[in-house]
Parts: C-alpha cells; structure tokens; sequence
C-alpha cells in the first residue's frame, strides 16, 4: 500500500515533467501560435491503453481529452500493423478521425521506454501555421471535404531511432506555405519531448517504476472521486441546453447543438447529444474526440481545481452522438470543429447546468476564436504573406462579478498578437481597436463587451477569410440575463460595403488597396435580471460609454433624474 | 561622517544596516513596517540603530510604496491621451483571462475609460507619419483631463518607439498648462514595441509617480529636520540605486525593488565566497522569491507582470515569486491528499503558534513541532508557542484523514512543502538549460534557511550558503548596489541585413543617456561599468533571447555566433536554416559605488559563549538529540544533525549534512 505522502510526490513529479515539456516547446517554438498562443499540450499516457497519466499544466484547455485519444489512435495502429517500436522513434500524426481534432494540430506521439521496456507513451500537439489545403492557415470556410483541407497525415514514424526521416519530411514541407519555418517547430516538438523522457526516466530511478505504477493506478481512482464529490453538488434531474452554430459556411442555416444532461444517482453525469442537428457540408463538423474533449473542458471551467487524468473523465458518460454533425465520419470537413463547433458544445453544457448549479455558473461567454487570415502580395518588399488575426469578446456576467471583455476564446489561451507587430510584418494598417460598446449582454452581473477592429489594406492585392461564429444570435444569458452583442463583418471593396451571407464565415474575399475590413466580435451573455443591477454600476457604465441613455433605459430599465442619475 | 545606511522597507518588518567605512562597526535593527506612511518606520529603525544624523554620509533607502499602490490600486488620479481609435487598447489587453480553466474572474484597467482621451495623430511602422498630430485636439485633451482632476497624464501613441516626434510634441503641448511634472511619454519609459504592454508600464510610471514623489520629499523633510541632508538614494528593481532628487522621474523602475536588493546581496555575497554562480532563495511569510545568478552577474528581464494584466516590461532583476511560505496552509483536498498552498495564513490570523486565533496548520507549524523553530524565540511573537495545541490541530486537520500521527503529519507537511517549492523553483531556473552542479543555492529571508537543505537535495544542488546575516539581505542590498541605469531600444531587423553602425550608434546614444543621468545625480563614483545586451530570435519566433554582448561594438558576425550558442546552451536545437533577429538592444550604465568588505559583518562572539545545548527534532522518520548552536559561535566545522538559531533566523542541518565556516562568515553547507 503506497503511503499518501509518497502519492502527492508522484503526482507533482509527474505533473512537474509534463510541465517542463510545456516549457521547452513553448519558448523554442517558432509557430507564434504555439508560442504566444500556447496552442499547444504536452503530456504521459499509458503504455497499455493510452490513458492519460498526467498533462502539461500551461496546455491549451481543448487538447485535455483529444491527447488522449490521438495516444489510442497511435496504440491501435501498432498494435494492428504489428509495428515496432524502438526507442527514439516519433509518431507524427494529425488524422482528425484518429483521435485529432482539426489538421493543423500535429501531434508526435514517442513510446518511452525505461530500463529497455516500453513504458508509457509521451506526446505533444502544436498547431502549425499552415498545413496546406484552400486557404492559408487552415480556416477555410466553404471545404467540403477533408481533402481541401490541408494535408493529412496517418500515424508514420518521423523519426526512427532517433534520426529523422528526410524523405518524410520533405513530403510535409513540400505540402505546406511558411515551410521554411516549420522545421523549428518540428525540432521544438521534438525537444520538448526529449525534456520528458529525461525527467519521466529521474523520476522512476528515484521511486522505482512499480511505486509509480502503482500511484499512477491510485491517483486514477482518487481523481475520479474527486470529480464525484463535485457532480454530487448537482440535485439529480435531467438539464437541458442548446446552442447555435451560425451555419456551416457553405448552406446558411444554423447548426443546433443540443444537450441533455442526466445526473444519476451513482453521481455520473450522462450527456446526450443525439438530437443534435446531421452532419453538415461544410467544415462545421466536429470529429468525436473533439466532442467529447469539448465535454471535459466545459467541466472542467466549471469545476476548475479537479486535476487531470483519465480518472477525472471516467464519471463523465458520452454517447456517441451518431449521425449528427458531432461524430463526424471521413470525408466530411471538419477544420471549424476544434477552433468553434467545441465552444457552442460547450455553451450548451454550460446553458444546461446553470439551471441546476447557479452559482458555479456564468453566462456565456462570446465562444469564437474569431480568426481572420489576409494572404497577399505586398509589392513594396515584393514579398508574399499570411497575416492571422484572432480576437477576443466578452465573457458572461456570473454571480461573482460583470463578465471580462476581450477575453479569449473558450478553447483556447492564446493571447492576440500586438498590432504594432502585424503592421510591421503586413501591409495594412488597423485604424481602431475598441471596445465594442453595447455588446455586454445586460444582467444583474452584465457581460462582457467585445472588440471593434478596422484593418485597411495599404499596398498590393489581398484576399481575406474568416471563421467566426455568433453572427447569428448573440451568446446566451443566464437567469434572466440578455444576449451578447452579435459578431459583424462588413467589408468595404472600392467604397462600397459587403457583408457575408454566412455572416461569420467566408473566404477568398478580394481586397485592393484602400479597401478594409470590419470586424465586431461578440459580447457576453448577462446573469440575472437586469432590473436588479445596482444604479450606481448603470452610472458608472454610462459615465464609461458602455452603454447609451437609451440602452441602460431599455435594457435595465432605469429613468433619469434632472441631474442625470439613473433611479428605479 | 563616515557612516552609510542601508534601508528596506519590506512587508513585516523595516530592515537598517549601517556601516562605519573608517572603524568598520556596523549596527543593525529591525522594527516593524509602518504600512501607512513607510518613513516612520524608516526614522524608527535610524533611531533604533543610535547612528548620529550628522555623522551619516549616505542613505540608500529601499521602499515599496510604488509596489504596494499598484497592487493595492491607491494610485494618482492618470488621464491617457492616445491615437485615435485605440483608447481601449488599456482595457481590452492581449485577449487573455486570469485562468487557464474557469471562466469568472474580474480585470480593471488602470485607467478608466472616461479618463483615456483620443487624438488624431497616426506613425506607421517604419515612422513614417501617416497623420500628422492634430495639435488643438491635443491641447483640447490636456484642457479635458485637467478639468476631470488627473494629477498624472500619459501619452502614447502607436509606434513611438520607432519615431517619437509625435509623443514629443504632445508632451511639450501638455508641459504647457499641467501644472506639475508628472506627464509620462510611452517611449521615454520604455522604447520597444507592443502597444499594449508599453501603454500599461507608462501607466504604471505615471499612475506611481505622484505618491512616490510626496513619499520623498516627505522622507527627505523628516531627515532634513533631524539634521540629515546628504544624499539619499533608491532602489530599484533593475538592482542598482538612483538619486531621490530623479527616481519619480522613473518611478515606474522602483517597482520589485525589495526582491531585486536582495538578489545584489545575494551576488556579491556568493561571488565574494568564491560562488559567482548561484540560485537565490529567500524564502518569507507568504511567498518565495527565485532568481538566478551568473558569473556574479544576476539575470535581467524586461517582462515582468505584476499581476494579472499588468506587465511592468522595464529591465528589472528577474525575480520569481513562488506563492508558498511558511504561513501556506496545509489541508486535505476532496481527493483525500495532503496540498500544502497555495492558500496563506498571512499576517493575520497568521500560522496558529502566532496565537492571534489562526486554527489552519501552516509551514511554520510544522517546523515547530518538528523541533526545528525554537517555540520560545518566534520573531514579533510575545512569549513561547504553545506546541501541544498546534499538535492537536496538526492531528486533527491532517493527521486523523491521512492516519498519521502529529509528528507524521508534520513531517508530510514539510515534505510535500518542499517538493513543490522545489518543482516550481526547478521552473524558473534549472529548467531553463542549466546545470544544477554548477550553482549554489543562496539561501536567506525569515525562512529560506530553514527549509534550504531539503530545497538543495531536490534541486541535486550540491552546496547551499547561508550569508552572515540571511535576515538583512535586503537592506545589505542597498548598502552594495551601485547606481544603475538602463535603456532599451527595438531595432527588430533580420542580423544579416542590419545596418550595423545604427545598432551602435543606438548603444552609443544609450551610453551618453544613462551618462547624463549620472551626472545629474551628482553622486561621487569610483568607476563606470557598461552592460550590453541584445534581445534575439530566430525569424518567425515571438519569445527572445537575452544574450549579452562582449562590448559597445558588435559586428553582424559577431550577434550571430553569440545568438546561436545562447541558442545551443538553452534548447539543445541547431537551426542554420533560419535567420536570426536583433530584436532590442540593451545598455545598462552603472555607475560603480566604494566596495565594501563584507567581513565587518562576520559577528563572532567570544568562545565561552559557544555552551551548546541539544533539542529534538525529527529527520528521517526520528527524532534526534540536535544540538542548538548560537550563530554568532560556531565552531568552523561540523556535521548535522544541527539548528544554527540567530535573531532573524534558523539555519537547519539534515544528518549528515557537512558545514563549514569562511572567512565571511558565511556557512558553507553540503548536503
């Protein structure tokens, strides 16, 4: 019986190598949505089943389950094929349907072996700039199969023993823009998981690889109690909540995510997204590891100090949800799956669980990663560019406090590249970056608001796409509370305005110098009635410009003293 | 006149140590922080210490007024003048929120929005101007912000780092009518690029310069009244000092001066013991401060944040603060595992042997039953803890869940406190691409002393030192710091395509910037030391690379080679196939302050007082007769178990543990 002192020191030795593989990648990688980003995840999973043991703390939160699933995905193809494995070897792998999420995550998966015996597997995912497909970055709105989404790579050994295979890489550079960079990113990747293996094999010299097997087995079981001692908060019953996708990018009409969530009395929690809306065209499709990774995110916001490990998901019972857009079969496309399909998942989890958990709850928030990307030919430097952009709104109001505007996507936390470096590296020139006013959802607690951005093109020709959502109806309120401002896109071509029919998605729009871009992203859901909220915070509201007279008079419905203060 | 006086400021107590340079005494004390005005604590400690005003020729004073407004946001009333269509570039950030997980949390710009005004003016990201600035609206602005009541103004326009023609005529117009000094301009704090992070540490700047500015003059009243009226100097948190007359200039540059002193202590303490190469850890009530020195030089970063959202990105000492100290709380989680933190007793109610009511179990707690503290002699504690109570509450809130007893308990405290301390120490430093065989942990504060053994032992740090006086190391850091002053400036251009003669053209200007300053200053100095240093990456890249430069004139090829073996040394990745960026050039100007010699503070009693006498304590799953040892008479060898007590602090000794005494003063340990 392993004593719980020696426990908690396993768990932090653990938790401590996969967070200084979260270090390694982050600092040498070249991707900045990698580095500034921390698009990224680092962790140890079972040599048997690929479970996950323990995962990088500074980690992007939608890769907490996926890792584990692509590790399986990699398992079972060994295990299939009878492959080898040897130490040094490198899986790279990004199949959306082998337990991935959308191509430009690109996973290694190494087997790790300790005193000659393979011992458990250690894998990282970093999402490349670009991967090849339609459109530059990945994002492309209008694909209607996986094909034209970029390059996808089944489960090979790009490194074997250690070396790396040249004639492998040169199939993936040779399919993919910026490839010049991307050989750092591969060598950061592979670093990093260097950097475990060093630290996994110290860990095992100093408590003996059956203690730690043993604590591995036993923090499973403590991390699923725990997460039970959290479920048991909610009163059984069976919740229900909905969500909106805006349309798939190429039929406009919306996507409906839509749960039921039954607590049992064995305090598991059973989630049912059958009656979702059937797999669509266009790339809105989300694979089933994303699914269910969207699912553990959303409990995990909820219930953030739980730790990570296969344990902590067990009491968490998803059926699969077939024939709907979310267990998403080849060929269908599915590059809007990771960065948006997860985020409306879950807003519904959290639009179920507010009616039976209030206080741990929030509204919603804004939920898009808002990406824009602008390719073209700047003929000052006479030099090609990609420039991604991806953008912020506001988070709901909860019963703490208002909602945080601009803040990051659901998924996600990256944080936005400053605009004084994108005008050094593109050829435009932002003329406002401002919070969009109005767009906080009103409540007791209101939303918070999201961001006006203006780009104009100032040299060459270009081509803009975007991937958004919330265009359509606003993030949702709670108890009362209204919708967040909606996400707006308006073009302007040689004076004239456009606006996608799609509202949040489109591609290939074609810009000329002195045409620009208008983007607003969404605001946050409020909480609670909005008659309640204090007059003092609508004054203070006003006196910021947040809301109008005239809003805070319809939407909290206040009068006006002769002085100008608001009275109920 | 020959008496100098080192003062810190820190968040329990007020540190002096005064130096005769002609007799060599030197005197102590300590006396608690007064919070509300910091100079009553300052005058009581000169008090304290009976050194006459008249014969003091120098006091360097370390404060954390500018670090407590900011973090207690009781800040001057600051009006923003900026682009237009950017004025909530300060509220909006870099699209981030508190946590990784949890979507609650709260952000509150430093300046409300009413307060932040627009004007239209535009700079393009070569300088070139793409609207010129509308100087009545500017003036309108000015007029504006007065009428609200702002003491402070900033100024910052995108790209004034690369041109700041337009901040410059902004700031005359605005010199115009405010009717005081406090007028910030972005790239006079800070020239690099990121608007978001240059407008927040200008903010800083000029949020904290009013009350830093009152707190001097205040300061420098008092001490006039009583007779002192040499010259004064502050720390800051780059580790070196500046004159009182100039540091609200700056103010934003004071900020994390505490931590950075003691880091300066740290190495010219370790680098006069013959350890240029050294992992400082002082350890206090509520948190752990980590920094990092080489060849006695301590690290230097520009991206501090302070808290949430708050980046403060002038170069500053790189300190890292561990949220764990000997008031972490011990509790059992719902998983039924013992989690030391990140939870604080703080001050008040304080660990349960302070007696002010608190009933958590904390580091300290454990300490004392564990025979390690002395329950008769707790710092700023009346009277002797009561041991059998903190036992039972040890027992009761640990021990009885995990089925342990007190002692076990304790002792799976102390376990779990130092393997995370450790884990998180190895984050902001061995694993960064060092080798821990080639550093000695410098151990000081109220704490770090205490727990610096097991630290060392989970670090496979072969050797810790604990300075003479581990309880001063602060204010023995404004004794040794020298006058320092830094300047950074974005050149961002690929290495082999860079107009060579602008990059030292830029340091050269550097140089006869931080000159001037030292002039104004008027402080006598032995010497000028230049630090330069670049900050590179690989194209593509957004994290940078500091690597210091052998002098004021670097080649191409030169920022090349040095760029790739920082490389090597920190990630093990060769990448001939990128090119490398010269992203920031850094100039530190020091102006060098008299050397002191440190064995004035080797306090040695006569021997008869090195009567020893021996207490439990647990190691080891033990307990073990230890003998307790005076600081102030040790013999010059000797092998642990043992527990060195001084007034301030307790040194302990594992089994085993060998320990020797230099010539410093300073206890050599190897664990």
């Amino acid at each position: 019986m392993l004593d719980p002192i020696t426990l908690v020191v396993i768990q932090n030795g653990l938790q401590q190598v996969c967070n200084e593989m979260d270090l390694a990648f982050c600092r040498a990688a070249f991707s900045p949505v990698i580095s500034e980003g921390m698009d990224r995840s680092d962790g140890i999973y079972a040599r048997e089943d690929g479970a996950l043991i323990a995962q990088g703390e500074l980690g992007l939160p939608v890769f907490v389950g996926t890792m584990q699933f692509s590790s399986q995905a990699v398992i079972e193809r060994v295990r299939k094929n009878g492959w080898s494995v040897d130490p040094g070897d490198v899986f790279i792998v990004n199949d959306p349907y082998l337990g991935g999420t959308h191509l430009m995550d690109v996973r290694f998966v190494k087997p790790f072996f300790y005193r000659g015996k393979l011992w458990s597997w250690l894998a990282n995912t970093g999402h490349w700039p670009d991967i090849g497909g339609m459109v530059p970055g990945g994002f492309s709105a209008s694909a209607t199969e996986v094909e034209q989404e970029g390059l996808r790579l089944p489960p090979v050994k790009l490194f074997k023993k250690g070396v790396m295979d040249q004639e492998i890489l040169s199939i993936i550079l040779s399919n993919i823009r910026i490839a010049d960079q991307r050989i750092g990113d591969i060598k950061a990747q592979a670093a990093a998981l260097a950097v475990g293996e060093k630290r996994l094999t110290a860990l095992l010299d100093r408590y003996g690889a059956d203690t730690v097997d043993a604590a591995i087995a036993e923090l499973r079981v403590r991390a699923e109690q725990q997460m039970r001692a959290k479920i048991a908060t909610i009163p059984a019953g069976t919740y229900t909540g909905h969500a909106i996708v805006d349309s798939d990018g190429v039929v406009n009409e919306p996507l409906h995510v839509r749960v039921k969530i039954t607590k049992t009395a064995d305090d598991d929690l059973l989630f049912d997204l059958s009656e979702s809306s059937p797999p669509c065209k266009g790339p809105m499709n989300s694979v089933i590891a994303t699914t269910r990774s969207s699912v553990y995110l959303a409990i995990k916001h909820i219930f953030p100090d739980v730790p990570i490990n296969a344990g902590t998901f067990a009491p968490l019972k998803i059926t699969d949800p077939e024939g709907t857009f979310l267990y998403a079969r080849y060929p269908r496309p599915v590059s809007g799956c990771a960065a948006e399909v997860s985020q409306r998942i879950a807003e519904a989890v959290f639009n179920a669980l507010t009616a039976a958990i209030p206080e741990d709850l929030f509204a919603a928030p804004a939920g898009t990663s808002g990406n824009l990307a602008i390719g073209g030919h700047d003929p000052k430097r006479d030099r090609s560019y990609v420039m991604y952009l991806f953008t912020g709104g506001g988070y709901g109001g909860s019963s703490a406090s208002d909602g945080i505007s601009n803040g990051c996507s659901t998924i996600g936390i990256s944080k936005m590249p400053p605009i004084e470096v994108m005008e050094q590296y593109y050829p435009v020139l932002f003329e406002e970056f401002s919070l969009y006013e109005g767009s906080g959802g009103a409540g007791e607690s209101r939303g918070g608001f999201g961001v006006n951005y203006t780009i104009r093109v100032r040299r060459g020709s270009a081509r803009a796409s975007m991937v958004m959502d919330h265009g359509r109806t606003g993030p949702l309120g709670a108890l009362g509370g209204g919708e967040g401002g909606v996400n707006k896109v308006a073009i302007e071509q040689s004076g004239k305005e456009y606006r996608p029919p799609h509202l949040s998605k489109d591609q290939d729009i074609q810009l000329a110098p002195g045409d620009c871009i208008r983007v607003s992203t969404p605001g946050g859901g409020g909480y609670g009635d909005p008659l309640r909220r204090a007059p003092e915070k609508i004054a203070q509201d006003l006196s910021r410009g947040y809301y109008t007279r005239d809003e805070a008079a319809r939407l909290f419905g206040v009068r006006f003293a002769p002085d100008g203060r608001p009275y109920r | 006149m020959s008496w100098i006086a080192g003062i810190d400021v820190g968040g329990t107590f007020t540190d002096l140590i005064a130096l005769d340079s002609a007799s060599g005494e030197v005197r102590l004390a300590k006396v608690p922080t007064t919070p509300e005005n910091q100079a009553h604590g300052v005058l009581a400690a000169l008090d304290e210490a009976k050194v006459a005003f008249g014969e003091l020729a120098l006091i360097v004073h370390g404060t954390t007024t500018t670090t407590n407004a900011l973090l207690e946001r009781k800040l001057a009333r600051t009006g923003l003048i900026t682009t237009q269509g950017f004025r909530d570039v300060l509220e909006l950030g870099r699209r981030t929120r508190p946590r990784s997980y949890g979507l609650k949390g709260w952000f509150e710009p430093l300046i409300p929005r009413e307060l932040r005004l627009e004007v239209p003016e535009r700079m393009d990201a070569e300088g070139e101007v793409v609207l010129p600035l509308d100087e009545p609206a500017t003036r309108e602005a000015v007029r504006r912000l007065l009428a609200a009541g702002c003491e402070s103004l900033v100024i910052h326009f995108l790209h004034s780092y690369i041109n700041p023609a337009h901040e410059q005529r902004a700031l005359a117009l605005a010199r115009e009518s405010w009717p005081n000094a406090y007028v910030t301009a972005g790239h006079a704090v800070l020239s690099e690029y990121r608007e978001y992070e240059r407008g927040v540490t200008a903010t800083v700047n000029a949020s904290v310069q009013p009350i830093l500015d009152r707190y001097l003059a205040q300061l420098r009243s008092e001490l006039k009244r009583r007779g002192f009226s040499r010259d004064l100097l502050v720390m800051q948190g780059n580790g070196g000092t500046v004159s009182a007359a100039i540091a609200a200039e700056n103010a934003a540059n004071t900020v994390m001066s505490g931590p950075a002193s003691g880091v300066i202590a740290a190495a010219y303490s370790a680098t006069a013991a013959g350890y240029p190469n050294a992992i400082t850890y002082d350890m206090g009530g509520t948190s752990t401060d980590v920094g990092l020195i080489r060849d006695g030089v301590p690290e230097v970063s520009s991206e501090l944040e302070l808290e949430y959202a708050m980046p403060v990105h002038v170069p500053m000492v790189d300190v890292h603060t561990i949220g764990a100290g000997g008031g972490s709380i011990a509790t059992i989680g719902e998983d039924g595992l013992l989690r030391v933190g990140p939870k604080s007793a703080g001050a008040h109610p304080g660990p349960i042997c302070y007696g002010r009511g608190g009933t958590e179990p904390t580091i300290t707690d454990a300490n004392l039953v564990l025979g390690r503290l002395n329950p008769g002699a707790l710092l700023g504690v009346k009277g002797a803890a009561d041991l059998e109570h903190i036992r039972r509450q040890i027992l009761e809130k640990v021990g009885k869940p995990l089925g342990l007893d007190a002692t076990q308990a304790a002792a799976a405290i102390l376990r779990i406190a130092n393997d995370r301390m450790s884990g998180a120490m190895r984050m902001v430093s061995l694993a960064r691409g060092h080798d821990p065989r080639d550093f000695v942990l410098f151990a000081f504060g109220g704490a770090g002393p205490l727990h610096a053994a097991a630290i060392a032992r989970e670090l496979g740090i072969p050797k810790l030192l604990v300075p003479a006086r581990p309880g001063i190391t602060n204010a023995l850091g404004c004794v040794v710091a020298d006058l320092r002053h830094d300047f950074v400036n974005t050149v961002n251009k690929h290495v082999q395509d860079i107009d060579i003669t602008y990059v030292n053209y830029v340091i050269q200007q550097q140089i006869s910037a931080g000159r001037e300053l030292l002039e104004r200053e008027g402080m006598a100095i032995e010497g000028l030391r230049l630090l330069h240093s670049a900050d590179m990456q690989f194209q593509g890249q957004t994290h940078m690379l500091k690597v210091a430069l052998p002098g004021a004139e670097v080649t191409r090829d030169a920022l090349q080679q040095l760029f790739e073996k920082a490389y090597w040394e920190r990630f093990a990745v060769e990448l001939p196939e990128i090119r490398a960026m010269l992203v920031n050039v850094h100039t530190a100007v020091i102006g060098l302050r008299p050397r002191l010699d440190l064995r004035v503070l080797y306090d040695r009693a006569a021997p008869h007082a090195a009567r020893k006498h021996f207490r439990d304590a647990w190691f080891n799953n033990a307990w073990h007769p230890t003998p307790i040892y005076r600081r102030e008479s040790l013999p010059e060898t000797l092998t642990g178990p043992a527990i060195i007590e001084q007034l301030d602090c307790t040194t302990v000794l594992e089994p085993g543990n060998r320990l020797a005494v230099d010539k410093l003063g300073n206890l050599l340990i190897e664990v």
